[in-house]
């Protein structure tokens, strides 16, 4: 994956993810190294997502390489109109990495064209945010000691959760069994059962989030939002069904393990923080190896 | 029949593309740059089809296509035929194919896709040949042929 831009989770291979993990756990091991002395990553941020780039910054710091960017499109040159090929071709003349975030989708796929340096995607709009999904893949492993064979629940916004869609294309190698959970109105879209269709894999479809938590190794947690809905009565009908609370893990097998892609508003209660099968936090601290992961494999330094 | 005879014996040396949906004629004549042209073309449109209901046919004299040129009109007149004329007889049938992909043609119906937002050339992959359903190389959303715009 030397020099390969980062665009979509289909870039890579089964092969590539785990090859990514592996390197992701030697920084854990050791998360401060100099490898990237010498090195400018440029960090795009068209539209601003603190967490995302805190992320990465505190990758590239903790390997030594500088950072040079801005955070959102208001402090840079494309308020003054500038095109997204001149901004991407001038930043690839100062660094040796772009991480990018845009809120156009296929944004990332073109800078990949025109650019002379490898990009990253730090997601584009609701399309790809493949960062996010290796992250996820990691906690997935480290947890679980393994990603194949696992019983999988995706639980809220099904319909337009980028994160929900990458992982199950993603954990769609490894031999999964899903249930998925949701409003009858953001039921997981039909191109992606039948993708698992396709492949003979195993899924179920619900409404109510106790039936499937005895059964599931992980419970990925999503946010139900207002305002995917077309009618406001009905999600004043289901805004509460799809909230994780502490009293419905009593009974849970012990491996399970609770993800969320944060930020979460209320869709765990707090209540589920104290509980050792609660793993949102270091979920997100596993995005700074797995970041520093990417990074040094694209540019060819592990 | 009649009325195909009359018209294909029409030109000497040419194409006849045949089988045409006539609300597609004026996407034909767009994908295929005829109006750019400096050959004799004649258009017929609203022919009774049992297959299309409304048929359009075009003749196009001293022009042949290729293949790839061709299939680019797939999207919008999948089931048209292309009689290759020499010396007023047919002399070749052809079909057109729904290629593999699908480059500056259609619009993708993604509204915030960078296609829509920037000037970037369209790219799909042809993931449903049958009933016509365009992958955007970019965003990576499906167009299907209820949606399908051409450009
Ligand atoms: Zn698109």
């Amino acid at each position: 994956m030397k020099n390969k831009s980062l665009v979509s989770i289909n870039d890579f291979s089964k092969e590539d993810y785990l090859a990514i993990l592996e390197t992701a756990a030697e920084f854990e091991k050791d998360p401060v190294q100099n490898i990237l002395k010498g090195y400018v990553i440029a960090t795009l941020f068209f539209e601003p997502s603190t967490r995302t780039r805190l992320s990465f910054e505190s990758a590239i710091n903790k390997l030594g390489g500088r950072v040079i960017g801005f955070t959102d499109a208001a402090s840079s040159s494309v308020k003054k109109g500038e095109s997204l090929k001149d901004t991407i071709i001038t930043v690839a003349n100062y660094s040796d990495l772009i991480v990018m975030r845009h809120p156009i989708e296929g944004s990332a796929r073109y800078a990949s064209e025109v650019s002379g340096v490898p990009i990253v995607n730090a997601g584009d709009g609701a399309n790809q945010h493949p960062t996010q999904c290796l992250l996820d893949l990691y906690s997935i492993k480290k947890t679980q000691g393994t990603l194949e064979n696992l019983n999988i629940a995706l639980v809220g916004d099904l319909k337009y959760g980028r994160t929900v869609h990458s992982l199950l294309m993603a954990m769609s190698s490894f031999n999964p069994t899903f249930n998925f959970i949701s409003p009858p109105e953001l039921q997981m879209p039909s191109a992606y059962k039948s993708s698992l269709d396709d492949k003979g894999i195993k899924y179920y479809e619900h409404t109510n989030l106790e039936e499937a938590l005895q059964y599931a190794d992980i419970v990925y947690m999503t946010r139900v939002q207002k305002e995917r809905f077309s009618d406001p009565m009905e999600y004043e009908k289901v805004k509460n069904a799809y909230i994780l609370k502490n009293s419905m893990l009593e009974g849970t097998k012990d491996n399970l393990r609770i993800l969320h892609p944060l930020p979460r508003v209320n869709e765990i209660d707090t209540d589920v923080d104290s509980n050792p099968k609660a793993y949102y936090f270091q979920q997100a601290l596993n995005g700074v190896y797995t970041r520093q992961a990417i990074i040094a494999k694209i540019l060819g330094l592990k | 029949m009649k009325d195909k005879t009359l018209s294909v014996s029409a030109i000497q040396e040419g194409t006849v593309i045949d089988h045409i949906p006539a609300n597609s004629l004026f996407d034909v004549i767009n994908i295929l740059k005829l109006d750019k042209l400096k050959s004799q073309i004649t258009f017929g449109s609203n022919f009774l089809s049992k297959q299309l209901g409304r048929k359009a046919i075009v003749k196009i004299e001293g022009k042949f296509f290729s293949a790839e040129e061709i299939n680019r009109i797939s999207l919008v007149a999948p089931q048209a035929k292309l009689n290759i004329i020499h010396d007023y007889s047919v002399t070749e049938k052809h079909i057109v194919e729904v290629p593999d992909t699908i480059e500056g043609i259609a619009k993708c119906m993604n509204p915030k896709c960078i296609t829509n937002n920037e000037n970037v050339s369209t790219k799909f992959k042809v993931v449903d040949k049958q009933n016509v359903a365009l992958k955007c190389h970019y965003c990576e959303k499906i167009t299907d042929r209820k949606h399908l715009e051409i450009l």
